[in-house]
């Protein structure tokens, strides 16, 4: 078995006994990225040098001074700025910028010992669902590489998935983690609004952007979310509740469990073998104990466009901040300021931010800012009394996290309506500021499925020991992808 | 059927300074029609009496002592500029 077939939980166990060096995890591990990455195109920047470095760096350490995450490598979204190293967004307008400082995750993550091997590819400034708006050409699903591998962390999935790191980062505004981890087959937390800084990851829609974690396993995703999470003094919206181990929430006992299962998340739109394989997810946990029951949401066919009229308006706004004067992308054709503004965005943003831009900016005019904007912001009061709701009698919301496998190459060209179906289920997370994690459930036509499971404000415990019961009932987390297309 | 003229994604990129070429302005019309026609659908929900979420998570006044703290070099803060000058961003003729 090779170091990068191995979990993080793994890798820990060899590496802090010693019984392999950082410095062979990094060799290994960059070899294959070398190889695979051939394929796959899930990062932006291979951060050889510094991993080598930091590997050497690590060696020297003391066992007791070796965090949770001593020597293990893992890749980084790259809207996740890191000081030092290019932090492009996947646009044109970032292409050459180069931190000065590091976002709160990654400093958490050196002082856990974990090595960044890289950044990975993702939608231009997260505005996607296929990783194909990237400025720098489009990841492909490690399962078949004539597949998309979602968006927009799709780097953040097929790196993952592929092997080459056995964690990542993503970011998750609506559904950017869980939605690229159902169709990469693997697991990717969403974790409550504030319960991970924010400090450092290039704002795209303040009241719903989150990062959240990918692995292969879902104890690996217990342990990462440990490390990153908790209070910061540089976000204001980050939650000062304790973190607790999430590792320890993987007990097995989901007895008693009561599961709400909204009947439109297995109804219209969603594909026939993709419900099934969520409802055979569905019979596991009755045999381990938990309880299902059918629920109503009323509001939750207006979800998607709630969330069109939310995010772009806030991102029109967190994104006026790109101006080609302070950092990143500067026109060459400018004879004023007014030009180097206008040209400076015109050459630097693609078509989707810019769509986005334009749309937000409509909808927080002041002729149409009451009925579209203030409209939108009342139905999600509405939507989260929904989910209210159904949490006063249940522990879990369960459904399936896309409403199809991986799009086609080109299928869908990025548009965003086209992803309507798949957007009722990854969006009400967001807009209720919920968490939420997709685990592997299944395969059709040997591409995954995932299973989506939502809980309460700041209990991501249970959604690991919900996730971990049922993928230790199950085997889907054991294949692995032969990295091949053409089918 | 909704529209979106050329001149109105001209009136709103003017707005948010970004430029807009003629094919551009067929792009995005026909693109942000679309949108508009998707968003819609919440007419239809009776809102009356219901008030705007603009945060997921209650939180009420975040504050903490406003102290300097020793942060960022400006030296360093700066490098990213394209232009620089005595210690300030310089930028392109504002006439």
């Amino acid at each position: 078995m090779t170091l990068t077939s191995k979990t993080a939980a793994e890798l820990q166990a060899l590496l802090q006994k010693g019984e392999v060096t950082v410095k062979e995890v990094m060799e290994e591990t960059l070899q294959t990225i070398e190889q695979t990455d051939k394929k796959i195109h899930a990062f932006i920047h291979v951060a050889t040098d510094e991993a080598k470095a930091r590997a050497e760096q690590l060696d020297q350490t003391t066992a007791d001074t070796r965090g949770r995450l001593f020597g293990v490598p893992i890749g980084i979204k790259d809207n996740i700025v890191t000081l030092d190293m290019t932090t492009t967004c996947a646009s044109k307008m970032l292409e050459d910028f180069v931190p000065v400082y590091n976002a709160t995750v990654m400093n958490k993550l050196e002082a856990a010992g974990a090595v960044n091997v890289g950044k990975l590819n993702m939608d231009e400034f997260a505005m996607g669902s296929t990783t194909e708006t990237s400025y720098f050409g489009n990841t492909l699903n490690p399962w078949n590489t004539d597949y998309v591998p979602g968006g927009s962390s799709g780097g953040s999935a097929a790196a993952v998935a592929a092997g080459e790191v056995p964690l990542s980062l993503g970011s998750d505004t609506g559904g950017s983690v869980r939605q690229p981890a159902a169709f990469c087959g693997i697991v990717g937390m969403k974790p409550t609004y504030g319960r991970v800084s924010r400090f450092g990851l290039t704002a795209f829609a303040s009241s719903l952007d989150q990062i959240g974690t990918f692995s292969r396993t879902v104890e690996d995703n217990a342990l990462l979310l440990s490390v990153i999470a908790g209070e910061d003094d540089n976000d204001s919206s980050s939650s000062a509740k304790q973190v607790p181990d999430y590792t320890q929430a993987l007990t097995g006992d989901v007895k008693g469990l009561k599961v709400a299962v909204p009947t439109s998340y297995l109804g219209e739109g969603v594909d026939e073998e993709v419900a099934a394989a969520v409802k055979e997810a569905l019979g596991v946990l009755e045999s381990l104990g938990a309880v299902c029951e059918e629920v109503e949401l009323p509001h939750i066919q207006y979800a998607p466009t709630t969330y069109y009229v939310i995010s772009s308006s806030e991102a029109q706004s967190n994104l006026s901040r790109f101006d080609g004067l302070r950092y990143g992308f500067h026109t060459e054709n400018a004879e004023n300021l007014e030009q180097a503004y206008f040209r400076t965005r015109q050459e630097g943003f693609g078509e989707e931010v810019k769509k986005r831009i334009l749309f937000g900016t409509y909808a927080m005019s002041a002729d149409h800012h009451e009925d579209l904007y203030v409209r939108a912001q009342k139905v999600r009061t509405l939507i989260a009394q929904d989910f209210n709701e159904v949490f006063e009698k249940y522990d879990v919301v369960i459904g399936p996290t896309t409403a199809t496998t991986a799009f086609k190459l080109g299928e869908t060209g990025g548009d965003q309506l086209v992803h309507y179906a798949n957007d009722v289920l990854a969006v009400p997370a967001n807009l209720t500021g919920r968490p939420a994690l997709s685990v592997p459930c299944g395969f059709v036509n040997e591409l995954p499925v995932g299973l989506q499971i939502m809980g309460k404000h700041f209990d991501e415990e249970t959604l690991y020991k919900v996730a971990h019961a049922y993928e230790q009932a199950t085997d889907f987390h054991k294949r692995t992808p032969s990295i091949q297309g053409g089918n | 059927m909704t529209t979106f003229s050329k001149d109105d994604v001209k009136y709103f990129a003017d707005f948010v300074r970004i430029g807009v070429s003629e094919e551009d302005k067929e792009i995005f019309s026909a693109k942000i029609a679309d949108l508009i026609e998707s968003v819609s659908n919440l007419k239809e929900v009776d809102v009356t009496n219901v008030e705007p979420m603009t945060h997921p998570i209650a939180m009420i006044n975040v504050l903490r002592e406003d102290q300097p703290k020793d942060i960022l070099d400006r030296e360093i803060m700066l490098a990213s500029a394209e232009d620089q000058e005595d210690g300030s961003i310089k930028v392109p003729d504002i006439l």
